[in-house]
């Protein structure tokens, strides 16, 4: 709902300050939670408290009876088809007959309150019979294992082979590794305003990642064409994927065309770890064959991925984890089984880094085993097997643009460490802080490395593609550039990108930043690393396009030809200065709309996994230096250092902001952040118990940001935003192991693996 | 709901002797989360911010009296040094927002095991003071004060006015285990006090029972083997078979259960570590200061 405009300078390679980063540090930033309208009513989700239950009847009497209640909503009103989901149509917009997992959505309220909606909602009697529930992954596909859907528990399995089926090698080392469900945690609770028109359509405000697959959605079920929902975006406090499933998206707008009232819903954080899907938990196992010298041979790998009630993502999930899940080496021969399968656990889906991050955990511990195993460095082991630009992948794509793999591990390696401790400490620089748990003893430093590779941008054949549309016209004797796209900016700074790109490609100073809605042709979704190379890219396609249709009206005017364009001037080929841009375009505005997709991915062969899944690479490397107070299992990060290939900076700051936030979150993993579950239940539901890093937690980083650019992307843009997330935690738990001789083969790393 | 704002002592304990279901709110950091979570909704809720006579402290007969509504944040600033045990125990509370709001007179009434300034309290033989219309003062040693979990020894017309604290003779240790380096919960928690004065130790043990605790036993073993060997007269260091024997003595004082924040033998495991820890510093310390 933002229009934006910001006199700042700013081209590819500067960093401008973003429109909303003031805003947000001073607390003035309008979230979707600050959504108000004034004759808005609340409305409610009434969720299930069984992780698998039938529904035997839903007794709404007594919330209607209520006073200011205008509406109590089961999947009786829904009026389309009731079914959502991003991959798979599996998930009902409210449940049927069936509960699948603890939380999931049954009746909605809309009341002139939102306590005298929660209050109705805790009168609404659901007659529920407990199932038994399918809450181990490990046992989905057993025999005897119960349905959580009528097809069955399997979501997908993918097999890659490549190389000799049955190889061997001198040196084996394998390890069974597991990872916890990590959860978003962005600040902003999912939030919205859906607003009817009085005609039969409305206008849906929320914050999302997606607007154009979210209509679509709310099209399906509330039985609408496109051009009756329009979805806007609102103020969007994170994402990190998990929005790019439905929250209130459709409940509010059923609550809205019902009550015919404008109706706001926003969840309270408890309630947010119910609303949206989480990281899916994992269970690898990893077999590596190498030289006496630590050269690999061949690998193996089995990675059962928890997908939980509904498909949601699993399928790209399992995508990445099986296409990628090697890490970026070079493996002669491979086998790789990856799964996800349905439980009745919380549902998982997008999280930043997706398949990679569960995958580098296991692919990172068993490399330091080989090293350690053929005596060879851990550093060089990777730089040994990593892969170069010019290598095939294990699908057999070749990796045509940069791959410094050994560059970016060499790097971090070099890079200083912190000074060894001295003398008495400051207690907030050990483990435990301010807790005063120790003042150094127990403490054992250690160093551990990751690396990895991420693909950006959507795969497996999908048409991934953006739509920008840029105007160039002359106002009050300056030329501004307008430019539109439904990209969701979450956070990351794709305004300042969008602005950047018009003023570099145009010469313009003034671009004023169109709000993000439906009106124009889909983004695309923020997520995959991709916004800044495909909606970059059609933000640039259409800016040649305004140019190409100036100069072209210039050459028709002037009678020249090979003219350029700079800011207000038409300029010849000699170097003379034409015409203004004011006299070619005079009142008319140049308006231009592009489609960009990005080089065509394929689907993988089913049977071996090969073929071309990705359209990019992007590489990271860390080195995280731990204290860890070996007799209380408590741990500093004293140093999260990287280094990574971006491509080419659009904004520096930018980037390195990404590889902060990433790191910390990856780190975060590695140490804390765990959805615990027993039994199909959260344990956890609030930031007393989900905990995340905070500032005493994160260490100052060195980044090192290196820019060989893809020949194949707009500006040589690399993604940038999932890979810091996919090494930090790796080479954290490596510190940690290196500090206390542990195995630890679970993340998070709980203080209690530490010390007994 | 009612809100009672009452601008004077006499008139909040006139409002709870007349209103026994209102619940009274200080820094509001516990009842305030209570609420919004629909845990709690109390008839009525009594101001306490604006009685002044809560956010004082002061030296009374040799003791510190400490207002019930004094801030974390005061504590550390004002009385890092003479209620150091307690100041350590500010220190890791919460957040700088939560310091600037959360009183110990909150935590007292909270009652929480997980409270981090129970340990400390317990260890520095705390006294509460309590007051109400009806009957007037009465003075509870803090170790009788805690009841059950999350309940304490307050009448419903009761108020806490005021703790008191005699400034320490010897050191004080505070240490807390939480699964990240600030802004936790106690997974475990341990206080320590060397009242080198009446040669003897004090203790007091947080999130490892269904209340705060002291391990007494521990505390007699300890005192009683530092006299033995002669160590309150010498100074001489202590001997770290005694420190190790101190800290299983600690950890057999405790009856934790698994939850989410940690297993019982984590907690088990931590406290006899903290108090191994903990009795050393405080030593060593003594033993510098001579
Ligand atoms: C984000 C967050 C982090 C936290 N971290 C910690 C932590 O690390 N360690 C910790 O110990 N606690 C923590 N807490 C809990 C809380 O801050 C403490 O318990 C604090 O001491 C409560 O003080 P208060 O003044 O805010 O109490 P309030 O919320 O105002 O009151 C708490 C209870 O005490 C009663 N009460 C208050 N004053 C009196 C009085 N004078 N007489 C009788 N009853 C009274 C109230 O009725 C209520 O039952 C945290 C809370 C939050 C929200």
């Amino acid at each position: 709902m933002t229009s934006t405009e910001t006199p700042t300078a700013g081209r590819i390679g500067d960093s401008p300050l973003r429109p909303d980063g003031t805003l947000k540090v001073t607390g003035e930033f309008a979230y979707s939670s600050d959504l108000w309208h004034d004759d808005m009513c609340w409305g409610v989700t009434l969720r299930s408290p069984h992780p698998h239950a039938r529904i035997h009847g839903i007794d709404i009497s007594a919330a209607l009876a209520l006073p200011g209640v205008y509406a109590v909503l089961t999947h009786e009103d829904v009026p389309g088809l009731n079914r959502v989901g991003l991959e798979h149509l599996d998930q009902p917009a409210l449940a049927e007959d069936v509960v699948r997992y603890q939380g999931e959505a049954v009746a909605l309220v809309a009341a002139d309150h939102p306590e005298t909606a929660r209050r109705a909602a805790k009168r609404i009697v659901v007659d529920y019979e407990v199932l038994p529930a399918l809450t181990d992954p490990r046992h989905a596909l057993d025999d005897d294992a119960p349905h959580v859907h009528p097809d069955g528990n399997l979501v997908r399995a993918m097999k890659i082979r490549r190389g000799d089926p049955e190889p061997t090698a001198p040196v084996v080392v394998a390890l069974d590794f597991e990872v916890g469900m990590q959860d978003q945690a962005f600040l902003g609770p999912e939030s919205g305003l859906a607003v009817p028109d009085g005609e039969g359509g409305l206008d849906l405000y929320v914050a999302t990642q997606w607007l154009h697959v979210d209509q679509q959605q709310v099209c399906r079920v509330l039985d609408l064409t496109p051009d009756r929902a329009r979805l806007h975006l609102a103020g969007v406090g994170g994402a990190f994927g998990g929005r790019e499933d439905l929250s209130i998206h459709v409940h509010a707008c059923l609550l809205a065309m019902h009550t015919g009232k404008p109706v706001k819903m926003s969840y309270s954080r408890d309630e947010s770890f119910f609303g949206h899907v989480h990281r899916h938990p994992a269970w690898l196992r990893y077999e590596f064959g190498a030289s006496d010298t630590g050269e690999l041979i061949y690998a193996k790998a089995d990675i059962l991925f928890d997908g939980g009630a509904y498909a949601s993502s699993t399928t790209a999930v399992v995508g990445n984890g099986g296409t990628l899940g090697l890490g970026p080496y070079n493996i002669p021969s491979v086998s790789v089984d990856a799964r996800g399968v349905y439980t009745n656990n919380p549902p998982c889906g997008a999280m930043r880094g997706f398949g990679c991050v569960q995958a580098a955990f296991a692919h990172e511990a068993l490399m330091d085993e080989l090293a350690d195993r053929v005596g060879v460095d851990r550093v060089e082991i990777r730089a040994r097997n990593g892969m170069r630009e010019g290598d095939r992948n294990i699908t057999g794509q070749l990796i045509d643009s940069a791959a410094p793999v050994a560059e970016l591990i060499e790097i971090v390696r070099d890079l200083p460490l912190p000074a060894d401790p001295v003398g008495e400490r400051d207690i907030r620089d050990l483990p435990g802080g301010a807790a005063n748990s120790t003042h150094g003893e127990g403490v054992v430093r250690g160093i551990g490395y990751a690396v990895t590779y991420k693909n950006v941008g959507f795969s497996e054949g999908f048409d991934d593609y953006s739509t920008a549309r840029v105007r160039l016209e002359m106002t009050a004797g300056e030329p501004v550039a307008t430019v539109q796209t439904a990209a969701a900016e979450v956070g990351q700074g794709l305004i300042t990108v969008e602005q950047q790109i018009c003023r570099t490609e145009l010469g313009v100073d003034r671009v004023v930043v169109s709000p993000k809605d439906t009106s124009v042709g889909s983004g695309g979704s923020t997520s995959a690393s991709r916004q800044t190379y495909v909606t970059g890219g059609a933000v640039k396609a259409a800016c040649e396009a305004v140019r190409a249709s100036v100069l072209a009206r210039a050459a028709a005017q002037l009678g020249a030809r090979n003219l350029r364009l700079d800011g207000d001037k038409i300029i010849a080929e000699n170097g003379e200065v034409l015409a203004s841009l004011a006299d070619v375009l005079g009142d008319d505005a140049v308006d231009e709309t592009v489609e960009w997709h990005h080089r065509p991915t394929e689907e993988i062969d089913p049977e071996t996994g090969q073929g071309n899944a990705h359209v990019q690479y992007a590489f990271s490397a860390h080195r995280a230096v731990v204290d860890v107070d070996v007799e209380l299992g408590l741990v500093k990060v004293v140093a999260l250092d990287t280094a990574q290939d971006v491509g080419r900076a659009i904004n520096p700051d930018a980037v390195v902001g990404q590889i902060h936030g990433g790191s910390a979150q990856g780190m975060g993993l590695a140490l804390m952040e765990e959805i615990v579950v027993t039994d199909g239940k959260v344990r956890n539901p609030s930031f007393t118990d989900y905990l995340i890093p905070t500032i005493l937690d994160m260490p100052p980083m060195q980044v090192k940001v290196l820019e060989y650019a893809d020949p194949h992307a707009p500006y040589g843009v690399r993604g940038v935003g999932e890979p810091p997330t996919i090494s930090s935690g790796p080479a954290v738990a490596a510190a940690i192991r290196a500090a206390t001789g542990k195995a630890l083969r679970r993340v998070p790393v709980r203080p209690e693996h530490i010390t007994l | 709901m009612d809100f009672l704002a009452p601008s004077t002592w006499a008139e909040a304990l006139a409002a709870k002797a007349e209103r026994p279901d209102a619940l009274p709110v200080a820094g509001g950091t516990d009842v305030m989360v209570e609420m919004n979570f629909d845990h709690r909704r109390p008839g009525a809720l009594l101001d306490l911010t604006r009685v002044s006579d809560l956010r004082e402290w002061a030296l009374v007969d040799g003791r510190v009296r400490l207002g019930a509504g004094v801030t974390y944040a005061r504590i550390i600033d004002e009385l890092g040094a003479t209620l150091p045990g307690l100041a350590m125990a500010a220190r890791t509370v919460g957040s700088p927002q939560i310091r600037n709001r959360g009183t110990v007179g909150g935590n007292l009434g909270a009652a929480s095991p997980a409270g981090d300034s129970h340990p400390a309290l317990l260890a520095a033989d705390a006294v509460v003071e309590i007051s109400s219309a009806a009957r007037g003062t009465r003075l509870v040693p803090v170790a009788d004060f805690y009841t059950g979990v999350k309940r304490n020894a307050l009448e419903p017309d009761e108020l806490i006015a005021a703790i008191l604290i005699a400034p320490p003779a010897g050191p004080q240790q505070f240490c807390k285990i939480g699964t990240r380096n600030a802004m936790v919960i106690a997974v475990s928690a341990f206080g320590f006090a060397l009242h080198t004065d009446r040669r003897s130790v004090g203790t007091g043990i947080g999130s490892a029972a269904p209340t705060p605790r002291r391990a007494t036993d521990a505390a007699a073993f300890l005192a009683g083997e530092l006299e033995a060997g002669g160590l309150w007269e010498s100074r001489g260091a202590l001997p770290e078979g005694l420190a190790v024997e101190f800290g299983r003595k600690v950890r057999d004082a405790a009856a934790p259960i698994d939850d989410v924040r940690g297993t019982a033998a984590y907690r088990l495991h931590t406290l006899s570590v903290m108090a191994r820890r903990a009795a050393t510093w405080a030593w060593d310390e003594h033993r510098r200061a001579a």
